[in-house]
C-alpha cells in the first residue's frame, strides 16, 4: 500500500507521533511537524482522522491542520511532553546562540545537544537548568538518545559515540567508541527497544552500523544503506526486528531481520546491501534466545531485507517516526507522507 | 535584439510614499530591487532601504504547493528514456501534461477555499490567473502535444470548452432538481447551451421533461429528439473513416436543413431556434452569446455544427472570424485572446512570448516550453546568448526560485537539467546562501560533492570552519578542513592548539586528538600535532623508550615547527633522567640541542645548563650501562 502524501508548504525537518497510551493497541493519530529555512517556521500539529471500523477500507483521508504555532528558528527536534516551558540561551557560544541539534526526553527530565559541544540536562517543571556538562565535545554532537534513565549517548561530527553517566561529577564522558579508519561525523543514533547495550547508527557516507556498547570499540555490523547522509534511524518500538532509515538522498529504508531459510532478495536499484559482521563470538555468559538477532554473527542464518517504502525519488527525507503500524516522514519537498498498514 | 511590442507599463510600489527626499536610487538584485532615498546634500538621519519584490507568488503558501509538485512532475519527465517508440511517448507526454493540470486545477480549488477575508481578493487575482493557464494549457495539449487530427480534434476541442464552462452543469442540476423543470426559467438555456456544447443526450433529457406536457406537440418533440439522437459523432477508435463519416453527417445535415425549410418546428419558437443551431447558421448562433460567453465558445459550436471533420491546419482562418464576429468591432482583444489565438494558429513560439510578458512568474512558460520541447515541437531556436528557448526559460525561472530562501533547493533539479548554462548558474548561486546551522551547510555540501563543484565545497567548508574557530570550537573546524580536504586550514586550527597548548601546558579537546585517525595526514602540522600528543601519551603511561623514539623522529622528520624545538628538547629532559634511553638517542638529541643553540642565541641560560647537564649524565648512564656486560 502507497503512503498517502501530503504538501505542506513547508520543508519538514521533524515529525513525531504523539505518543498512544500503552496497552490500548491504538493506532496513532495525530502526529507534529516542524519545519525548517522559513522565514517564519512553524510546529504544527496534525491529525489523521477517524480509522474505518472494516480492515479492508481504504486509509486515504488526508492529514488535517489541528493547529500550528510559531518557533524561531529552525525546528530542530520535537518531543512530545505533557508541560511547555522554554530555556532561553540554552546553547550558546560566546558571543552568539548556537544552534541545538538535539532533544530528547524521558518523562520528566530532558537531555539537549548542540553545536556548542554542550549536553544540557534539565527537569520539565523546572526553569533552571539540573547540570551542564561544558565542552563535552569539541566538535558538534548530532544525535543523543537515553540509554538508562541516568545515561545517554551522543554522537558527534567526529564519528565518535559517548556515553555520559549523570551520577558521576566528572565533566567526562563514560565511554567513548568510535570506528577506526575514516572519522566519518555520525548523524543519528536509536537504541534497540528491549536491550540497552545494542544501538543503531547513521552518519554521513549513509554506513548504518549497529553497535553493542558493552564489548570493544568496532561495531557489530557495517551495512551500506544509503548513498547520501541518513538523518534518522528507529527500530520499531514494539517489534525491535524491524529498523527504519531514512536519508538525504531521497529514500526511506524499512529493515527487517529474518531468521530462517526463506531469503528473498532485496535489491531495489541494483546496490548492494552487504551485512558485515565483526566478531562472531558470541557474548560470554549469554544464553543464545537472549542474543539479538542484530548482533549475531552468522551472515548465512540471519539477513536483512530492506524495502524502500516511499514510491519514487524525493528531494531529501529529514525525518521520520514509527509508532504501531504507523509511519510518518517529511521530506525537503515539502511532502509529508503517512503509511498506516505497515508489515510489522 | 528584437524591440520590445508594448510599452512597459509603469507598475505602482505601494508603501512608498513615506519617502521624504525626492531622489530614488535603486540597484538590482538576483530577484528583487533595492531602492533606497538619496538626497544629493549630506543631512541628518538614515534613510530606509526597501526590497522591492516583483514576484509575489513565490511567498503564497497555497502557491508553493503548485511549485513543489511540478518539480516532481518535472524530475519525473527528465527521466523519460530516449529509446522509447515514440507511440508510446506521446502517451506518456500526454499523462505529464494531465498530472500538471490537475495540480493546477487542485492549486486553484484550495485557493478557492481559502479565499475570504483579507486574502479574498488576493486569492481571486491568483484563481483567475490559474484558471487563464489552465485554459491556455489545456489546449496546447490538445492541438500541440496529443495532436488529435481530423475528426478527433473537435471532440477534443469539445471537451476543452466542457471543462471551462462549468456553470452549465450547475444550471441543469438546479433546472432538473425543481418541482416543474418545464416551467423554470433557465430551462431553455440549459437546453440550449446543452446543444451548443454537444451533448445531445443530455439536452434530450431535459427536453423530454417538456415532452411529457404538452400532449398536442409531443409529435414535434419526437422529431427534436430523433434529430438530436441521430447526430453523428466520431468515434476515433471504431472502424468508421472519416469520410464515411462526412458523409452520415451530411445526410444528417441536409435532415436538419429540410426540417427547418418545412418550418416543422415553427410553432415553438425554442425549438426553431434549435434546429437553427443544428443547421449552422451562424447569425443564430452568434445570438446566444450571453450562453457562449467567450469567442472561443463560439468557434468550437461553429465548428460542430458546419465543419466537425475540421482539419489542425484550417482552424486559424475560423478561429480569426469567429473572434473578430463575436467582439465585434469595437471591443479590442484582451491579452488571452490574442494568446488563444496565436495557438489555433500554431505559432508556439507567439504563444511562449505572450506568456511571458502577461504573467510574473516564469512557472508556467518554462513547465509548458520543457514539455512542447521533449515532444519535439520546438525547433532549436538559438538565442542571441547562445542557450534555447527551453533552457533559457528553465534558467530564468530556476534562478527566481533561487532567491526564495526555502525553495532554492528545488532549483537545483531545474538547473541539473539545463545542459549549457545550469552549471554555470549553480556554482554561482549555490555559494550565496545563507548558512545557519550546520545542517543546512551539509545539504548545501552534499549538492556541491554529487556535481563535483570542488571550488564549492572548499568554500562552504572553509566559511563553515572560519566559524567554528571563531566560536572556538577547534573539533568542529578540523573536522570541516578534513571534508574539504584544505591543508591550509588544518595547519592553521593545528597552530591554534600548539599555542593553546604552549599557553596553557596541556592540550584541549583531548578525545579529538587522541581520535584523529588517518586525517592526520592532511597536513604536515596536523600530524605532528598528533605525534606530540601521543608523545605525551607515552610518557604517561612511562613507556620512555618509544616515547623518546618518537620525540626524535619529530625532531629528525623536520615537520616539528623550529619554534617549539626549544620546548621539545625541555619536554626530552626529564626523560633523559630516566634509565632507559640509549647513547644513539641521546647523541642525537644533544645534535640537535646544538642546532637549536646556534639558531636561538637568546634562550636563557638556565635552560640551556639544565639541557646541557641532562644529556650529559644520560651519556654517561648510557655508555656505562651498555659498556657493561650482564655476568
Amino acid at each position: 500500500m502507497d503512503p498517502t502524501a501530503k504538501y505542506i508548504s513547508q520543508k519538514i525537518s521533524r515529525t513525531r507521533w504523539r505518543p498512544v497510551p500503552a496497552g490500548l493497541l491504538q493506532q496513532p493519530e495525530v502526529f507534529a511537524a516542524g519545519s525548517w529555512d522559513n522565514e517564519s517556521n512553524r510546529v504544527s500539529i496534525w491529525s489523521l482522522g477517524d480509522n474505518d471500523s472494516d480492515t479492508d477500507g481504504e486509509f486515504d483521508e488526508e492529514p488535517r491542520l489541528l493547529c500550528d504555532s510559531e518557533h524561531d528558528g529552525d525546528v530542530m527536534d520535537l518531543q512530545a511532553l505533557s508541560l511547555a516551558h522554554v530555556w532561553e540561551r540554552a546553547h550558546r557560544y560566546s558571543c552568539d546562540n548556537a544552534p541545538c541539534t538535539a532533544v530528547v526526553c524521558r518523562s520528566p527530565e530532558l537531555v539537549s545537544v548542540g553545536e556548542d559541544g554542550r549536553v544540557i540536562l534539565y527537569k520539565a517543571d523546572q526553569t533552571e537548568v539540573v547540570r551542564v556538562i561544558e565542552n563535552a565535545d569539541s566538535s558538534t554532537i548530532h544525535a543523543v538518545t537515553f540509554l538508562r534513565t541516568t545515561e545517554v549517548l551522543t554522537v558527534n561530527s567526529i564519528g565518535q559515540l559517548k556515553m555520559w553517566d549523570f551520577r558521576q561529577q566528572s565533566d567526562s564522558p563514560a565511554q567513548i567508541l568510535s570506528l577506526t579508519g575514516d572519522r566519518v561525523p555520525l548523524h543519528c543514533v536509536d537504541k534497540h527497544p528491549n536491550q540497552q547495550h545494542i544501538v543503531a547508527t547513521g552518519g554521513q557516507d549513509g554506513m548504518l552500523c549497529i553497535w553493542d556498547v558493552r564489548q570493544g570499540n568496532t561495531p557489530f555490523s557495517l551495512i551500506e544503506a544509503h548513498s547520501a547522509e541518513m538523518w534518522e534511524v528507529h527500530f520499531h518500538p514494539s517489534n525491535p526486528n524491524h529498523l527504519f532509515t531514512c536519508s538525504e538522498d531521497g529514500s526511506l529504508l524499512h529493515w527487517e531481520t529474518t531468521s530462517g531459510s526463506d531469503m528473498s532478495t532485496l535489491l531495489q536499484r541494483g546496490w548492494n546491501s552487504r551485512v558485515v559482521s565483526h566478531s562472531g563470538v558470541p557474548l560470554a555468559g549469554e544464553d543464545d534466545s537472549v542474543v539479538s538477532s542484530w548482533l549475531a554473527g552468522d551472515s548465512s542464518k540471519n539477513r536483512l531485507e530492506a524495502t524502500h517504502m516511499l514510491p519514487s525519488q524525493t528531494l531529501s527525507v529529514n525525518s521520520l517516526d514509527v509508532l504501531e503500524q504507523c509511519l510518518v516522514c517529511g521530506t525537503d519537498g515539502e511532502a509529508v507522507y503517512v503509511h498506516r498498514q505497515l508489515p510489522v | 535584439m528584437e524591440e520590445v511590442d508594448v510599452e512597459p507599463s509603469p507598475m505602482v510600489i505601494a508603501d512608498l510614499n513615506s519617502f521624504i527626499y525626492r531622489h530614488l536610487g535603486f540597484e538590482w538584485g538576483p530577484g528583487d530591487l533595492l531602492v533606497y532615498e538619496t538626497n544629493y546634500k549630506l543631512s541628518a538621519g538614515s534613510p530606509l532601504v526597501h526590497v522591492v519584490r516583483k514576484d509575489e507568488d513565490i511567498c503564497s503558501p497555497i502557491l508553493r504547493k503548485l511549485f513543489n509538485e511540478s518539480h516532481l512532475i518535472f524530475v519525473g519527465l527528465q527521466k523519460i528514456k530516449e529509446d522509447v517508440p515514440s507511440k508510446n511517448k506521446k502517451s506518456q507526454f500526454v499523462s505529464i501534461s494531465k498530472n500538471y493540470r490537475s495540480v493546477i486545477r487542485a492549486c486553484m480549488e484550495e485557493l478557492q477555499q481559502n479565499a475570504d477575508g483579507s486574502l479574498a481578493s488576493q486569492y481571486g487575482d491568483q484563481v483567475s490567473i490559474l484558471l487563464a493557464i489552465e485554459l491556455i494549457w489545456n489546449l496546447c495539449e490538445v492541438l500541440f502535444i496529443d495532436a488529435a487530427p481530423a475528426g478527433s480534434l473537435l471532440l477534443h476541442l469539445l471537451d476543452w470548452v466542457r471543462l471551462h464552462k462549468s456553470d452549465v452543469d450547475a444550471r441543469a442540476r438546479e433546472v432538473l432538481q425543481s418541482e416543474s423543470p418545464a416551467q423554470h426559467q433557465s430551462y431553455w438555456d440549459v437546453v440550449i447551451s446543452l446543444v451548443l456544447q454537444g451533448r445531445m443526450d443530455e439536452a434530450r433529457q431535459v427536453l423530454s421533461k417538456q415532452a411529457s406536457l404538452r400532449a398536442e406537440s409531443s409529435s414535434v418533440f419526437k422529431r427534436m429528439d430523433v434529430l438530436l439522437q441521430t447526430m453523428p459523432i466520431f468515434n476515433p477508435t471504431g472502424t468508421q473513416t472519416l469520410t464515411e463519416f462526412d458523409v452520415k453527417w451530411r445526410h444528417w445535415h441536409e435532415e436538419c436543413d429540410r426540417c427547418l425549410q418545412d418550418n416543422t418546428f415553427a410553432s415553438n419558437r425554442h425549438l426553431e431556434t434549435i434546429v437553427k443551431i443544428l443547421v449552422g447558421d451562424e447569425d443564430t448562433i452568434l445570438e446566444q452569446k450571453e450562453l457562449l460567453s467567450t469567442w472561443y465558445h463560439f468557434l468550437v459550436t461553429r465548428l460542430l455544427f458546419t465543419h466537425p471533420t475540421i482539419k489542425p491546419p484550417d482552424l486559424h482562418y475560423y478561429a480569426q472570424s469567429s473572434m473578430n464576429m463575436f467582439l465585434g468591432p469595437r471591443a479590442p482583444p484582451e491579452p488571452l485572446d490574442i494568446i488563444l489565438l496565436s495557438a489555433f494558429e500554431f505559432d508556439l513560439h507567439q504563444v511562449i512570448k505572450d506568456c511571458s510578458i502577461a504573467l510574473n512568474n516564469w512557472w508556467f512558460v518554462a513547465h509548458l516550453t520543457d514539455l512542447l520541447d521533449h515532444c519535439k515541437l520546438l525547433q532549436s531556436h538559438n538565442l542571441h546568448f547562445g542557450s534555447n528557448l527551453r533552457e533559457f526559460l528553465v534558467l530564468e525561472y530556476a534562478s527566481g526560485l533561487f532567491t526564495h530562501h526555502s525553495l532554492w533547493q528545488l532549483a537545483v533539479d531545474y538547473f541539473d537539467h539545463c545542459p549549457e548554462f545550469g552549471r554555470v548558474y549553480l556554482e554561482l548561486q549555490i555559494e550565496r546562501i545563507p548558512l545557519d546551522t550546520e545542517r543546512k551547510a551539509i545539504k548545501v555540501l552534499r549538492i556541491c560533492e554529487d556535481r563535483q563543484m570542488s571550488e564549492q565545497v572548499r568554500s562552504i567548508c572553509k566559511i563553515m570552519a572560519k566559524r567554528a574557530l571563531r566560536n572556538n570550537r577547534l573539533g568542529s573546524a578540523l573536522s570541516w578542513s578534513i571534508r574539504a580536504k584544505d591543508a591550509a586550514f588544518a595547519t592553521l586550527i593545528s597552530e591554534r592548539f600548539l599555542q593553546d597548548y604552549c599557553n596553557k601546558g596541556s592540550f584541549t579537546d583531548l578525545d579529538l586528538l587522541d581520535n584523529l585517525g588517518p586525517a592526520m595526514l592532511l597536513s604536515d602540522r596536523l600530524t605532528f600535532l598528533g605525534k606530540y600528543r601521543e608523545f605525551h601519551r607515552l610518557y604517561g603511561e612511562n613507556r620512555f623508550s618509544e616515547a623518546a623514539k618518537l620525540l626524535l623522529s619529530l625532531m629528525t622528520a623536520k615537520i616539528a615547527p623550529r619554534g617549539l624545538w626549544m620546548t621539545l628538547l625541555t619536554d626530552a629532559l626529564p626523560l633523559l633522567e630516566q634509565k632507559e634511553v640509549k647513547t644513539r638517542t641521546t647523541h642525537a638529541l644533544h645534535s640537535h640541542f646544538t642546532v637549536v643553540k646556534k639558531l636561538d642565541e637568546d634562550i636563557e641560560s638556565t635552560k640551556t645548563e639544565l639541557l646541557r647537564l641532562a644529556l650529559a649524565r644520560n651519556l654517561a648512564m648510557a655508555i656505562v650501562k651498555e659498556g657493561t656486560i650482564e655476568t
